[in-house]
Parts: structure tokens; sequence; C-alpha cells
């Protein structure tokens, strides 16, 4: 009892000198609140401003009413800014490399024969997706170019030109007006929008983005101040005056970790408080298993972060290694390129990092109400990583200077 | 005690037969053979240390001797390549946690928080070691240090004397019952020297043992035992009194002109061991009295630089460790002669 009393005054003496000292580090405490403040921002600006007036070129190859409807309707749609200046389809390929236009538009020879033919000719869109975020509301404006066309714009020129015609109109991407147009054709007429996406061909969507927002957040902050927090007290010198008091490293680890994970909770808070009203995410799951997921990551973290400093040997190197565990956490757990489209290797190393697993359950907790045993299968993992990374964070937690 | 004969030849033996004349006493340290390399370089080399409850005992050596080292190895903080010890009992490999419960460590650099107040480091080293009436403990030791005003102050913002007198305060505040001192004086003023050490001796007579490594040789001289390595070995052990009658060193104060040059010739005489300048006087030291009495005659009757007067006084510590010294370098870089 009397030993118990003894070690919980030694976690506390170790989380209070963390406390204090996490507090009178100006520079780590303003990142703590701003990185997910800056983070937040930055991805709701992108998001909420749909951006217009993209640069586009579009090459013309068949001059025609149903071109200019087309094109006119475009400009209407604000996305975009379009340029005929370029003559030849490598002109303007080498113009998007440049990053001079995000867009190039291809309308082929023989567009208005084929259609009215009653064939479905392809508009050509290639949109470079590298800035996905960016692209996606104009993709989604094309995607509905055929539809709406072919409900305004269309029948009247058809109307004019060809009043018999008129009733063969419909568009293969617009089920819905199929059958208002459709009740009179025999034959239906239509042309398609065929967007390819260079160089990125997963756009993330904004739902996407908060909830793995979350994880990633709580990964860069946490890793990096654990790491820190200990590699420091060597570089400074006093490990030597730590080590050589009485506290077994598991009391010293507790006391160290323990006001991180406050912070963790802190900045998950924070995240949900900026970005639910602000982002309109839904929150069908339930509070609690929400934080009870960030709380086993936050763990996680720590862990990786204590595991970290016993193998650094200064500040410098913790950083990097932090840095190198920050990557594949960035890149294959699902954030940023869906991992069904990784190559095998890489889905093997997503399936070790539990930011994979508190993707999947903040997206399932907040946007598809999943709760109770469906969230085991994702909360398992991350235990299991933790207590398998705590154990050798502790075997190698180094308990002398050697 | 077993006073030596080989003593000149090799001074390993003193250490060696005053511990072995102790065996059975209350040791608080009792290490043997402890070594220390850092790559190839043996920097403590099969160190046998013991020290007895209550006691004093004081660590000398040069710079880079291996001081901090040792005080490392004996209480945990690194791990000895050979040798083996305890600490009351304690195994130093084996039971480190334990040893650590009982000691106070003190760094030779400073080692607390930057960053937190004195009070609060205070406070951090108190709640470690489960200080019972933690507030007023801490206070008494603040005042004891003359820390009190300085209490609210940050660590990083004391000048170093004081931040010195923190790590003291809180050696102090452990109350553990063995102190490793490192070097605990550095840059602090005499008179809290003073203080400091009536502290220890306080300490000492209610029990508490203390290990403690200086360059002073008046904290030397306030010690009840010694210890003095050079190059990671021990060269001599005992009191101040027993080391210095263990050299047969004689030193004799010279009076006259021009010491500086005096000193330099009477340091190429074979005889003579080393000429140090004290001001007004110059000290001579060496073994043989007769050798020596006849070569400062010689000099009377010089001209650039005359003897007038000298005289046999009192061999210091001082004077036997830098001898110590200057032997053990020499007989391990047998090229190089006197510097
Ligand atoms: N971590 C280390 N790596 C390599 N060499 C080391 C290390 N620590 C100490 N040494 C070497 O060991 C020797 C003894 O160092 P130590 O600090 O024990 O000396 P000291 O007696 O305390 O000296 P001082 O009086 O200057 O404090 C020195 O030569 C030092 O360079
Ligand atoms: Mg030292």
């Amino acid at each position: 009892m009397n030993r118990f009393r003894q070690s919980l005054s030694r976690i506390l003496a170790i989380f209070m000198k963390e406390t204090i000292q996490l507090r009178r580090d100006r520079v780590t405490f303003i990142m703590i609140i701003s990185i997910p403040v800056f983070q937040l921002v930055l991805f709701g600006y992108v998001i909420n401003n749909d951006p217009r007036h993209l640069p586009t070129a579009v090459l013309v190859g068949d001059e025609s009413r149903f071109t200019r409807t087309i094109l006119s309707s475009l400009r209407n749609s604000e996305y975009f800014d379009l340029t005929e200046r370029f003559t030849s389809h490598e002109s303007a390929e080498t113009a998007m490399m440049r990053g001079d236009i995000l867009f190039i538009i291809t309308i082929p020879p023989n567009f208005s024969r084929d259609i009215l033919r009653g064939e479905t000719p392809s508009i050509l869109v290639e949109a470079d997706a590298t800035d996905s975020v960016t692209v996606g509301g104009a993709i989604a404006a094309l995607n509905q170019l055929p539809q709406q066309l072919a409900l305004k714009d269309f029948e009247g020129i058809l109307g004019q030109n060809n009043s018999g015609i008129s009733s063969r109109l419909s568009s293969s991407a617009a089920p819905l007006t199929e059958s208002s147009v459709h009740s009179s054709s025999s034959q239906p007429i239509s042309f398609e929008v065929r967007v390819h996406r260079k160089y990125n061909p997963e756009v993330i969507t904004q739902y996407n983005i908060v909830p793995g927002l979350i994880g990633v957040i709580l990964t860069l902050t946490l890793v990096m101040l654990t790491a820190l927090a200990i590699t420091r007290e060597r570089e400074r010198g006093t490990m030597e005056n730590l080590l050589s008091m009485p506290a077994t490293p598991l009391e010293t680890l507790y006391g160290k970790i323990t006001p991180y994970i406050l912070i963790g909770l802190l900045q998950v808070t924070f995240i949900l408080v900026i970005a639910i009203p602000l982002f309109k995410i839904p929150f069908e799951g339930k509070l609690w298993e929400l934080y009870l997921s960030a709380f086993l990551l936050i763990l996680a973290n720590l862990t990786v972060g204590v595991l970290i400093s016993s193998v650094a040997r200064s500040q410098l190197q913790a950083m990097q290694m932090t840095i190198f565990w920050f990557l594949p956490n960035i890149l294959l757990t699902g954030f940023m390129f869906p991992i069904a489209g990784m190559p095998i290797w890489a889905q093997w190393i997503s399936r070790i990092i539990p930011l994979t697993y508190f993707h999947h359950l903040m997206r399932g907790i907040l946007l598809k109400g999943m709760t109770g045993a469906e969230l085991w299968h994702d909360l398992w993992p991350i235990l299991l990583f933790t207590t398998l990374t705590m154990f050798v964070a502790v075997r190698t937690y180094r308990r002398t200077l050697d | 005690m077993n006073k030596s004969t080989l003593s000149e030849k090799n001074p390993m033996s003193h250490a060696e037969s005053n511990y072995i004349s102790h065996p059975t006493d209350d040791l608080v340290i009792d290490v043997h053979g402890l070594t220390k390399r850092y790559g190839k370089h043996t920097v403590v080399d099969h160190l046998n240390m013991q020290v007895r409850r209550g006691e004093i005992s004081g660590f000398l050596g040069p710079n880079g001797s291996g001081k901090t080292t040792s005080l490392r190895m004996m209480c945990g903080l690194i791990t000895p390549d050979a040798g083996t010890g305890t600490c009351f009992g304690y195994d130093i490999l084996s039971q480190r946690e334990a040893i650590k419960q009982r000691v106070g460590y003190m760094t030779q650099k400073f080692s607390y928080w930057e960053d937190l107040t004195v009070l609060e480091n205070m406070e951090f080293v108190a709640r470690m070691y489960s200080i019972p009436d933690r507030r007023r403990a801490i206070q008494q030791a603040l005042r004891e240090l003359g820390l009190e005003s300085h209490q609210y102050q940050r660590t990083a913002t004391l000048s170093g004397g004081w931040k010195q007198r923190l790590a003291l305060a809180a050696c102090l505040l452990r109350k553990t019952e063995l102190l490793l001192l490192d070097e605990p004086t550095a840059a602090v003023d005499p008179q809290a020297r003073r203080e400091f050490w009536d502290e220890l001796h306080r300490l000492a007579s209610q029990g508490v043992t203390v290990l403690v490594s200086t360059h002073l040789m008046d904290e030397a001289e306030r010690c009840h035992r010694l210890s003095y390595i050079a190059y990671g070995k021990l060269l001599a052990f005992g009191t101040a009194q027993q080391i210095i009658e263990q050299q047969k060193l004689i030193t004799w104060s010279v009076r006259g002109s021009n010491l500086a040059l005096l000193s330099e010739r009477l340091k190429q005489e074979p005889c003579i061991q080393d000429a140090v300048i004290f001001g007004a006087d110059l000290h001579v030291i060496g073994f043989d009295e007769s050798q020596i009495h006849q070569t400062l005659e010689k000099y009377t009757k010089e001209q650039l630089c005359t003897i007038e007067h000298y005289m046999i006084i009192r061999t210091t510590v001082e004077d036997v460790f830098i001898y110590l010294m200057k032997k053990t370098h020499e007989a391990s870089a047998p090229t190089g002669g006197k510097p």
C-alpha cells in the first residue's frame, strides 16, 4: 500500500513537471492548438469555396451549333475560362503540364453529325487531377452537362433545324429526364462526357477529409511531442538527474504520457467543435465511442513516440524518425489514396498502421453510425499495435546513460 | 596498519592495504574491479572502493581521471564493463531500483529543469522521494541555502552559483542515506561552501554517508577519508594524514631571489620532484632529505637566482596528489621525460 502510494507520488511528480513544462513551452503549446485550426481552415477553405474560372483549353473539331451551345453552357457555369488558342492537342498538353491550364476539352470531328445520327459521340475532358480538390466541383458540373443540355438547349436547336428529330432527343447520362422526353422517341440521341482524371485517379471528398483529419492531426502532433519530450531530457542533461531518481521506467512513462493523452483528447474535441458545424459533417454514431477510438489512437501514437525516443540520440533524430513514421501514415492509410488501389506490399503496411483502422472508425462512426460490435473489428488491431509497441518501448527504454 | 615498504614503487599497494584492513566494517559502498571503457580508452581501471557508514569520503583526481564515471557506475547510471559491487548490500548491476531509493546523486553538470521555478523543482524532488511534510521540508532546505527569496524565480534565470545552490538544496531535501556528490560546490562562494560542508558533517554525524568528488584541497581536508584516482586507477586511499605519510614526501619552503628561474632550475634536479611558487615562497618537494639539502645549499651561491633561506614544512595533500599524478603519467608514457 505504502509502495503504491510512493509510486503514485512519483507518477504525479513527473506528470506535474511535464504539464508545467508543456504550459511554459509557448511554441509547442501554440502548435498543439494551431495545427488543428490551421489544417481545418486550409482544407475547409478549399472544400467550401468551389473554385471557379479554371483555365481550360478547348479543341474544337466540329464547328456547329451543338458545339457553340455546349461551350456557352460551359461558360455560363462559371467553372471554366475557355480558350481556343490551342491548335493542337500536344500544345494543350504541354500547357497542362506547365500548369497553365487545368482542363482540355476536346470536341471531336463529326460531333453534330453523330448526334443527329443517333450515335453517342463523346466529348473528351482531360483534367489535371493533381489538384483534385480544386477540379472536383468542375468535374461534377461537367458530368451534369449532357442532361442539362438535353433538356433545354438541344431541344431548341433541333426544333429549329428539324422538328422531326426533336422527339428522338435523350441523354444517356440522365436517367431521370429520360422518361420525360422518351415518351415520343423511337431512337434516343445523345452525347456523353468522358472525363480522364490525369495524375491522380481518386478525388478526395470533403467527407473523407474531415474524419481523416482527426487521425492525421493526432498522429502528427502526438508522436512528435512525446518523442521530443524524452529526447529533450537527454539533450539537456536532465536525464542523468531523472535516471538517478527512484522512478521505474513505467512510472516515468506514465507520468510523461498522461499530459499528452489529455492534449490529444482536447484536440479531438477542438476538431469536432470546429469541423462538424463548419463542414456540416453528419454525426451518426455515439460520442463516447468516438472518444474511445480516439483514446486508443492517442495511446498508439504516444507509444510510437516513446519508442522513437528510446532509439533517437537527439531531438533532431527524433524529428527525422517522426517524419519517417508520418509519411506512411499519410500515404498508406487511405487518407489520400484508396487502399484498394495499392500494391499488395503497401496494403500490408497499411494494415499495420493504427491510423488505417482509425480512419475507418471515424468514417464509420461519423457518417455511417457504426456502433457496438462493428467497431471491434477496427479497435482490436489498434489495441494490439499499442500493446506490442508499448512492450518494445518499455524494453528498449534506456535506464542508463550508456 | 600495515605500512607498505613498497610504497614508492607501487602506489596501488596503499589503497589495497587500507582496504583489506577493514573488510568487516559497515560498508555502504563496496565495489571491486570496476572497469569502464569507451572505445579503446579505459576510463576507469579496476577500481576498488569502500565507504563506511557515516563517513564523508572525498574523491579526488585530475580532470578526466574517471571520477564522474565511477560515481555514475556506483548509482547504476552506467553499466560497468567489468567488476562487481554493492551499495547498501544491493548489487549495483541487478538491483539498481532499490539503490536509487536510498541514494541522492548530484550531477556535476547542473541538471535541474530550467523551465521550472526553484520551488517547482524542489517539489518535484520531494514528490519523487515521497518526503513527508513536503512544504516544510522544502522551505527548510531552501532556507539553509539562502534560496528562499529566489523560490519563485525560473531556474534558467538563476546565476551559476545559485543554480548550484538549488542542486545542493535538492540534495539535502532528499534525506537519503547516501549522497553521491559530484563537485557539489563548484562555482559556489566560500561562505556557502563552508555552510554546506558544515551541513554535510551534521548529516554524517546522523549516519548519512557521503562520497564527494572535489578539486578543492580545503574540502579534501574536511573529509574523513580520501580516495585519489588518476587515469582511472586508484592511487591513494586513506585519511589525508595517512596519504601524506605513505608517500614520505618532504617539503621545503624556500626564500630567495628570482623564484621563477629558481623553480625552473630546481625542477631539472633529479632528486627534486616539484618546485611550486606560493607568493614569496617556493615549495620544493622530494624524498631524499640529505640530497635535497645539498642541492639547495648549492643554490645559495648562485648568481642569477639565489636561495637566501630554506626550511622543512608540512607536506600538503595537494603536493602528494600532484606527485602521484605525474608519477603515473610517466609510468604510462615511458618515452616522455619530465614536462
Ligand atoms: N560517454 C562517453 N564517451 C566517451 N568518453 C567518455 C564518456 N564519458 C566520459 N568519457 C571519458 O572518460 C574520461 C573520464 O571522464 P570523467 O567525466 O569520469 O572524468 P572526471 O574525473 O569526472 O573529470 P572532471 O574532474 O573533469 O569532472 C574522460 O577522458 C572522458 O573523456
Ligand atoms: Mg567529473
